[in-house]
């Protein structure tokens, strides 16, 4: 296993919906500039742990952590931390593309606009774009409305509005899960090529696509993390039976 | 295998659904005689008082000698207590749901909003009673030109009765605007403020608007506390502390009077009940179309 440090680093770290515990005393290193898969059946608490990852469980009523999370050795949820600035460099995008009833343009320039990050906002949101490969499809339409995009173009206008921040890490929470098979191998490969960049972590229903696409593969089952390690080892030597039952697709 | 039995008539299903009709029907052909009548009587009314004349004339004495027939000083009684009243409710409603929708606790909620329809339930001439003994008083401390009767007094205290239906109607309009938009804002380093001003309020802007449109409707036809606190002195004027009235007032005075059915007094109620009709409807058909169109915003 890598060596480096951890750009995200949970330690024992429990999640409770009120009494439920969705999320058991699990650790688990998210390196820098890999893509790290989080797989696992439906209800496993994998997105519980993605939204975690930024804070993003604040805002549902009842979550509580237990244990931590360490970035770049501050921990995330210690009380001297602004969970505000922290989103700012942990980006995420969710499940369903959730443009703004905006334009294309004012989607992009909304995050740098309202945290004044300052330079050229034009170059800003056409680098966004080209990044999410979404430029050429819209660069002449910047204008319209997001909405009147195909699902498969919202969801890489959200990868290209959490790109616009130039966070250090991006959160998927399952981005193809309601796209068509040609969309989602866009965006596979959207995340390989962002790999150079940042540091991503994917959470995914599906097995090829953790296969295809991560570096190191966390594989989650009733809130218990039951093996992480290198993608290939995981997919080919897991060391745990559930894993292998699992990623060999007999069960879930 | 048994054949199919005859179709049977089913009486009771027949007597039901007719019942049904009969009920639905009878709001229709209300609403139908309602119109007839309003109509009827207007245009009887044009036959003595030129239709621009009503429109466009600038006193309205119809109960005194020599006697006019211009609407405008109760358009402008009218539009006094509206714009008061929206001034008072606009601004407190948005903000109010606003809390209720992106602030409050649970609990807050829980006990806001009752509250919020206890108001909505209060009788208005309970409201015009307030406005007369407590806001027309209070008013006259503060500026002591106000006069007993005045129209700040009924406009402040028609905000306040329309503030629960606006409050309730932002509310349902903002929360109308999903959870990820504002996980969105959120993911991109927004405070919750920025989220509330720059996403959702934006976002629930038609549904806003559309909640302004049906209480200024509401405002222009409310009668029990305009007639109570404002006065009854038709007054083509801006000043809100004098005493005015509006176009509801007028046809409470003369209803409440022995004015002879079939008169031309008789038939200013209709003349002035079908410019309130028109304008009310007329917001109604506003507010509706834009609800309709906010609907479609998200898909």
């Amino acid at each position: 296993m890598s060596d480096q440090t951890p750009i995200l680093n949970a330690k024992d770290l429990s999640i409770f919906y009120g009494d439920n515990e969705a999320v058991k005393s699990i650790s688990l290193p998210i390196f820098e500039k890999k893509i790290t898969a989080i797989i696992g059946p439906s209800g496993c608490g994998k997105s519980t742990f993605l939204r975690s990852l930024n804070r993003m469980n604040d805002f549902i009523d009842g979550v509580s952590h237990h244990g931590e999370i360490l970035y770049r050795d501050q921990d995330l949820y210690a009380d001297s931390v602004d969970p505000v600035e922290a989103r700012l460099r942990i980006g995420m995008v969710f499940q369903k593309a959730n443009p703004f009833p905006k334009s294309i343009y004012r989607n992009i320039a909304w995050g740098p606009n309202i945290n004044q990050l300052g330079g050229n906002l034009d170059l800003r949101v056409e680098n966004a774009l080209k990044q999410a490969a979404l430029w050429d499809e819209v660069a002449d339409r910047l204008d319209d409305s997001a909405l009147n995009l195909s699902g498969g173009q919202q969801q890489r206008l959200c990868i290209a509005r959490a790109l616009a921040m130039e966070p250090e890490v991006i959160l998927m929470d399952e981005p193809c899960s309601a796209l068509d098979p040609i969309s989602t191998l866009a965006i596979e490969d959207l995340i390989e090529e962002l790999k150079a960049k940042y540091t991503i972590v994917i959470v995914t229903h599906n097995m090829q696509q953790a296969a295809r696409v991560s570096d190191y593969t966390a594989f989650m089952e009733n809130g218990v993390l039951v093996e992480f390690g290198e993608t290939d080892q995981v997919f080919t030597r897991p060391k745990e039976k559930r894993t292998e039952e699992y990623v060999t697709g007999r069960f879930g | 295998m048994a054949e199919l039995s005859a179709k049977k008539t089913r009486w009771n299903e027949w007597v039901l659904e007719k019942l049904f009709f009969f009920c639905a029907f009878v709001s229709v052909i209300t609403t139908a005689a309602v119109i007839f009548i309003l109509l009827e009587e207007t245009l009887t009314f044009f036959e003595t008082v030129p239709v621009l004349e009503f429109l466009t004339g600038t006193r309205w004495t119809p109960l005194l000698e020599p006697k006019h027939y211009g609407i405008l000083p109760l358009v402008a009684g009218t539009m006094l207590i509206v714009m008061g009243a929206a001034i008072v409710a606009l601004p407190i409603g948005v903000a109010s749901a606003i809390f209720l929708s992106e602030y409050a606790s649970h609990r807050a909620r829980s006990i806001i909003k009752p509250i919020l329809e206890i108001l909505a339930g209060i009788p208005t001439v309970v409201y015009g009673y307030f406005a007369l003994t407590f806001i027309t008083p209070g008013l006259r401390v503060i500026l002591p030109d106000t006069q007993i009767f005045n129209a700040a007094s009924a406009a402040i205290v028609v905000g306040i009765m329309v503030l629960p239906m606006v409050a309730s109607l932002c509310d349902d309009a903002l929360r109308a605007v999903p959870a990820s938009l504002r996980h969105g804002g959120y993911s991109l380093g927004a405070t919750s403020f920025e989220v509330t001003t720059r996403i959702v309020v934006p976002a629930g802007l038609s549904g806003i608007f559309a909640a302004f449109v049906l209480a200024v409707s509401r405002a222009i036809g409310e009668t029990m506390a305009v007639t109570l606190a404002a006065g009854a002195t038709p007054n083509l004027t801006a000043n809100p502390l004098e005493s005015i009235q509006t176009m509801t007032a007028y046809i409470v005075q003369v209803s409440l009077g022995d004015t002879p059915s079939g008169s031309l007094t008789y038939q200013t109620l209709f003349a002035v009940a079908s410019v309130l009709f028109v304008s009310t409807l007329m917001l109604n058909i506003l507010g509706t179309w834009v609800m309709r169109r906010f609907r479609e915003v998200y898909e």
